[in-house]
């Protein structure tokens, strides 16, 4: 600009966006006491209100330099003007994505730090579903914001170095050369603030490694590698494989496999397309592991009729036998107690654990579970005879409510919780003559019947009634509702299948399915199904 | 205890003459009120002030070094009753409160107070919550000080400013035997800056003096007939002292007069605004040299008529920059050039938003459109500022989208650990068997239960109102009751006199449920008459039940662990269907967890490094055994109970996860039971240094487990590579 709003004579503005806790508060104070002491006129100021209850905090801050022969103080804003702020820290994804939406970032000034890392929204935890948002839009979003964009996982850079974001932050805010101060001057501010200094210079170091990679010519906005690729998009899995590793599975399904799946992966290789080669072997190991090598081989033939289904009226994505794979594993591995007892037994879940208390080698750990297993799951459990008695005598009923009623609370890691749990786990030699072993293998064939009945008429229609079975999850009292919405959803598509004008049917079964994830007891079903 | 403590600024306050003063504007507003030796401070906490009234209560050494009287006010009205020490003797006395919450519950005194009028000087220092970050309704101070005759100032937002007119404004009070008002802006209270301090001053006039030799003067009284003196005295006596004082003092600033045919005027805390904006549209230099004349009302009530006339006189037209509506500063100068015959045009909020915070971008827009109107040769179109810049020219950053469904609200909840959030995951349950209410909140943390995930909660009315707000909703005919909630600080502030004993004296049947987290922690975990806590300068454990059953409630049940879900739930179905007549008081009583963690952290920490053994516990979910339905968040929210992505291959919706920020409160557990969600909750013990028992119990239990886990393991042997 032309006249005084110029680089000369302008203050430096900044903006940090942080949320409560995250240090937001330190950061700032360490760049005024860094610009004070460097010869500048500094001013911040803060909007907390009662967002330190876990809201956001925007943190406003200008500097302006002491000029020799000039006594006057300058007149400093206390808040941002959109376009006009030169520096904006964000100390989460969403946040960066926030200070896109409020007009802080601009592609003429802005140097756009921000974290890639989520904390995700109340409303993305709350759906009975995958809520989240696609991270990537919000990269891309804040990367064409801005005049030059420095994006990490500076969350998990702090906790490498032991400290907390706010260190990484200042380290990225030196190492992007948008203020004009040394490192060693910005290392001094945190000195001086005297608080966890070691760990925070650490922290400091390599925020300012990070940003340097993300500085390097030629691009203006090249993104560093560390935590960009959105592991967390939506649909994404945590363990997802790499092309490569597909491709290996694809090639050879026994390599994926241990010795006793070894003639069931072969069968996967010759009867299956290889695009659901990946689903299925997972699908075996996961029946094997539920129940029983035979039960992994009733997996395989429960969907061969997809299989053809698939080869007659699929285009070649099998993206139906996919989705039946998955869910067919999924509903035939259903939680019943014994599943539960089983994985709560394992090697691997006591390690889990003890990871994720950080369990150090001086220190020892109990671990006691929450349960409050209910009279209709002692029935499921049990033989269906003795089920069936149990669920209609009532004084037996009540006899287990009055022990469980305030739920119980099992220490895992006693002599007397293990073994409990450990026995119940053993009823899994009985499951197969358990009550709701047999009810749930007559849902599954009728679900695979519609499958098959709709994937003749459309098969973008099987393919949604496939993905139905998604709405059956939880426990008690959300299985229910899952179960009782999956039934009306299946009662829709029975009812218009055959009606000479299905082309809308797909696209009206998946918006039945997003309702029934809409809240917690079908209401919004039920009122799209009222009309 | 305050949630944050001031006891190494304080010692800033004890800056000498000359020195420069390096620190938070609450900060320098107290060194300011010790510098115009002030006698007495109180006030009632609240944002953005709150913090004002924890530096006073870590200053009080220095406090009683200057013989300075502080208290902490029960409610914003002892606050303003109790500058009546200034009315018959020569002390000077401040009070602190957030406005305009805390202005309408203090204006009864206030109103008594300007009344009579005061001999010392009557400093009432409000907060104002307005704008962004603001808790409550937008309304202005502006009402108050025009109805009661109260002046009003409102500094340029710089510490300079603020702590001269601190001063300033004890000497306009005296001066007019009138209690002046300071406004504090959200973000001048937390402004980092500076000033050049003066010494502290000692009150020369005690308060032992004043108890001593009291005086009286019965036309100070409000009553009749000295009411109606005091009336024609505000008009005639007391404004034309406060305006001769403002005019000699020059409390408002004149800049660049003379440089243009017309100018702005603006109330004086929207001074940095107006100068960035002028910078912006290359008006004025960042020193504030200023190309247009400017008129800076520091003192907004009274507004100065000869002043106003004397700067708009020789121009076409001023533009006038006043935050907030109604737009009295515009009227009232309307009135002023109408009744002076001056023509000047006058402008303000048709070219500025007419309700809403000024921001840069409103002021600059407003700006430009008088600009044009009136010296479009000083706007360089081809040069305009981003936010004013038609699209297309230049990259715009105001024309850079981002899709509005992926930026979520953040708004504030429970917090981690937070003993409120059981009360409301225990109503909700309770609610699942009696079916729905009409809630009444208040204000306190409780109130976030209207939000997401709990929803609860119809109406607030205002601080300790929750069971006032239901008082109407009350018919013996029907089965329902209705419920409302009460914070402690509510509760003591004035709740058991508007709602629990209104519900008693009125017999109302419905339910209150007083949430009693031993602190006013919404504002910063100040102590209460009912906080546990050891407090060296206040009388505290007067016990919330004693009161409530003292004022005539029967039906009283106090839980003491509020994380108990099953039992409080329980004892809610029971107050909501009881056959008993007369109000119905639940008293949940858990220690806020922010102050718990804040004092047990370093405790348990200082164990473990002396070798003790320190159980900490920790919760966690099951990936294997969690179905991603997310029951457990909708029923909690609390921040560490998270979601994270599937490790199942073959599931996709992300799991719960409980995160390492967990303090082992219990809730999950809890809700998992009462509401018979899944098995996968768990709790983790973790056992820091471990006794020979523990050793040898878990050294027993890891043999046997051990095998067992041998035995799972060879039945898994041939599934997995």
């Amino acid at each position: 600009m032309s006249k005084t709003f110029t680089t000369q004579t302008r203050p430096i503005t900044m903006a940090i966006l942080a949320m409560g806790g995250e240090g937001g508060g330190v950061l700032a104070d360490w760049c005024v006491d860094m610009a004070e002491r460097s010869g500048y006129w500094a001013q911040t100021t803060s909007v907390p209100g009662v967002a330190q209850r876990t809201g956001t905090t925007v943190y406003y801050l200008e500097f302006f330099p002491k000029l020799s022969g000039q006594n006057q103080e300058p007149i400093l804003s206390t808040m941002a003007a959109p376009g006009e702020v030169d520096i904006v820290i964000a100390s989460e994804l969403m946040e960066a994505g926030r200070a896109v939406q409020r007009g802080f970032v601009s592609p003429d000034v802005t140097t756009f730090i921000a974290s890639t890392h989520r904390v995700y929204s109340m409303q993305e935890k709350m759906a009975m579903g995958d809520g989240r948002v696609d991270s990537q839009v919000l990269i891309d979003s804040a990367r064409s914001a801005a005049l030059t964009f420095i994006a990490a996982d500076f969350a998990k850079v702090a906790e490498d170095a032991g400290s907390v974001i706010s260190s990484a932050l200042f380290g990225a805010l030196a190492g992007s050369k948008a203020l004009p101060f040394n490192r060693e001057e910005f290392m001094g501010a945190i000195e001086r603030g005297g608080v966890g200094v070691k760990t925070s210079l650490q922290a400091f170091e390599l925020g300012y490694a990070q940003a340097t990679l993300a500085l390097k010519p030629p691009s203006k906005a090249v993104p560093v590698s560390i935590g960009l690729k959105p592991k967390d998009a939506p649909s994404a899995n945590l363990n997802a494989l790499t092309p490569e590793e597909e491709l290996a599975i694809i090639n050879d399904p026994a390599s994926a496999v241990g010795s006793k799946l070894k003639n069931l992966a072969a069968r996967i290789k010759d009867e299956f397309p290889e695009a659901s080669a990946v689903m299925l072997v997972n699908g075996i190991k996961r029946c094997a592991d539920y129940q029983d090598i035979k039960y992994a081989q009733v997996y395989l033939d429960r969907l061969l009729s997809i299989n053809s289904a698939e080869a007659q009226y699929g285009n070649g994505t099998a993206q139906v036998l996919n989705e039946a794979a998955r869910y067919t594993a999924l509903w035939m591995t259903y939680e019943d107690t014994i599943r539960v007892a089983d994985l709560k037994t394992r090697r691997s879940r006591f390690e889990r654990v003890g990871i994720e208390a950080k369990i150090k080698d001086e220190q020892m750990m109990q671990v006691r579970e929450f349960l409050h297993p209910q009279a209709e799951e002692f029935a499921d459990t049990l033989p269906t005879p003795i089920g069936k008695w149990i669920l209609r005598t009532k004084w037996v009923n009540s006899l287990i409510e009055a022990f469980t009623r305030d739920g119980i609370k099992l220490q895992t890691t006693s002599v007397h919780g293990y073994l409990t749990l450990y026995f119940i786990a053993r009823l899994r030699k009985i499951r197969r003559r358990s009550l709701r072993f047999n009810l749930e293998q007559g849902r599954i064939d009728d679900w695979i019947a519609m499958i098959n009945l709709a994937i003749v008429k459309n098969y973008q229609l099987a393919y949604e009634v496939a993905e139905s079975a998604n709405v059956i999850k939880g426990y008690g009292a959300t299985h229910h509702n899952g179960w009782a919405n999956f039934e009306l959803i299946m009662e829709y598509v029975k009812s218009n299948m055959n009606k000479a004008d299905n082309s809308d049917l797909a696209s009206a079964v998946a918006g039945l399915r997003s309702a029934a994830l809409a809240d917690e007891n079908g209401a919004k079903l039920r009122a799209i199904l009222a009309g | 205890m305050a949630e944050r403590s001031f006891a190494a600024e304080v010692e800033k306050l004890r800056v000498g003459a000359g020195e420069e003063f390096l620190g938070e504007g609450i900060l320098a507003v107290t060194k300011a009120l010790l510098q115009s030796g002030v006698a007495y401070v109180g006030g009632y906490q609240g944002a953005p002030i709150s913090h004002l009234m924890d530096v006073l209560g870590d200053a009080k050494e220095i406090l009683d070094e200057l013989g300075i009287h502080f208290e902490n006010s029960a409610s914003e009205a002892t606050a303003a009753a109790s500058l009546a020490a200034s009315v018959h003797y020569p002390l000077r006395g401040a009070v602190t409160f957030k406005s305009t919450v805390g202005t309408n519950v203090a204006s009864d005194a206030l109103a008594n107070l300007s009344s009579g009028g005061v001999t010392g000087g009557a400093l009432i220092i409000v907060g104002e919550d307005y704008g962004e970050g603001s808790s409550i309704m937008q309304e202005r101070s502006h009402a108050f000080a025009m109805k009661s005759q109260i002046w009003l100032m409102d500094p340029r937002p710089n510490l300079t400013a603020i702590v001269d007119s601190v001063e300033s404004g004890f000497q306009l009070s005296e001066a007019s035997n009138t209690p002046v008002m300071l406004q504090l802006r959200l973000r001048s209270c937390h402004l980092h800056g500076r000033f050049v301090a003066k010494d502290n001053v000692r009150s020369k006039f005690t308060l032992k003096e004043a108890l001593e030799q009291p005086r009286r003067a019965t036309d100070r009284i409000v009553l009749p007939p000295s009411s109606f003196l005091h009336e024609q005295e505000k008009i005639n006596t007391r404004w034309p002292q406060a305006v001769k004082y403002i005019k000699e003092n020059k409390l408002n600033e004149v800049f660049s007069d003379g440089t243009q045919d017309f100018g702005i005027i603006m109330q004086g805390g929207l001074y940095n605004t107006v100068i960035r904006a002028l910078q912006l549209l290359g008006l004025s230099d960042v020193y504030g040299n200023s190309k247009v004349p400017l008129y800076i009302l520091n003192v907004t009530y009274p507004i100065v008529g000869d002043e106003v006339i004397e700067f708009a006189k020789s121009k076409k037209s001023v533009l006038l920059v006043e935050e907030g509506q109604p737009d009295y500063i515009e009227q009232n100068i309307h009135a002023v050039l109408r009744r002076g015959d001056v023509p000047t045009k006058l402008h303000g909020k048709d070219f500025l938003p007419p309700a809403g915070e000024y921001t840069p971008a409103a002021v600059v827009k407003g700006l430009l459109e008088f600009l044009r109107k009136y010296a479009p040769e000083l706007v360089d179109e081809n040069n305009l500022p981003a936010l004013v810049r038609p699209s297309g020219d230049k990259p715009n950053s105001l024309t850079t989208t981002i899709p509005a469904e992926v930026v979520h609200g953040r708004p504030p909840s429970f917090c981690t650990g937070c003993p409120e959030r059981p009360i409301f995951t225990a109503l909700k349950l309770a609610e699942r068997e009696t079916g729905s209410h009409h809630i009444s909140a208040d204000i306190g943390c409780h109130l976030f239960s209207i939000l997401p995930p709990f929803n609860i909660g119809a109406t607030t009315m205002g601080y300790g109102l929750g069971t006032a707000g239901a008082s109407a909703l009350h018919d013996s005919s029907s089965e329902k009751k209705s419920i409302s909630f009460m914070g402690d600080g509510g509760f003591w502030h004035n709740g058991l006199t508007s709602g629990i004993g209104n519900a008693v004296f009125n017999e109302s049947d419905g339910l209150t449920v007083i949430v009693d987290n031993a602190y006013s922690a919404a504002t910063g975990g100040q102590d209460l008459l009912s906080s546990t806590a050891e407090n060296k300068i206040r009388s505290t454990k007067h016990p919330i039940e004693a009161a409530v059953r003292g004022i005539g409630v029967k039906w009283v049940k106090a839980v003491h662990n509020t994380y108990r879900v099953s039992e409080m739930r329980d004892i809610m179905k029971g107050a909501l269907t009881s056959k008993e007549s007369g109000p119905k008081v639940i008293i949940a009583t858990s220690e806020c967890t922010l102050n718990k963690q804040r004092r047990i952290k370093p405790e348990m920490n200082r164990k473990i490094k002396e070798g003790k053994r320190v159980v900490r516990e920790r919760f966690g979910v099951d990936p294997d055994t969690c179905t991603g339905d997310h029951s457990c968040i909708r029923i909690s929210g609390c921040p560490s109970l998270t979601i994270a992505p599937n490790p199942d291959p073959m599931r996709k919706d992300p799991i719960a996860q409980v995160l390492d920020t967990c303090v082992g409160c219990g809730l999950c557990g809890e809700a998992a039971h009462a509401a018979v969600l899944c098995p996968s909750f768990y709790r983790t013990e973790i056992i820091n240094n471990p006794s020979i028992w523990d050793r040898m119990k878990l050294a027993t239990r890891k043999a046997i487990i051990s095998r067992l886990q041998n035995r799972i393991e060879s039945r898994m042997a041939g599934i997995y590579v």
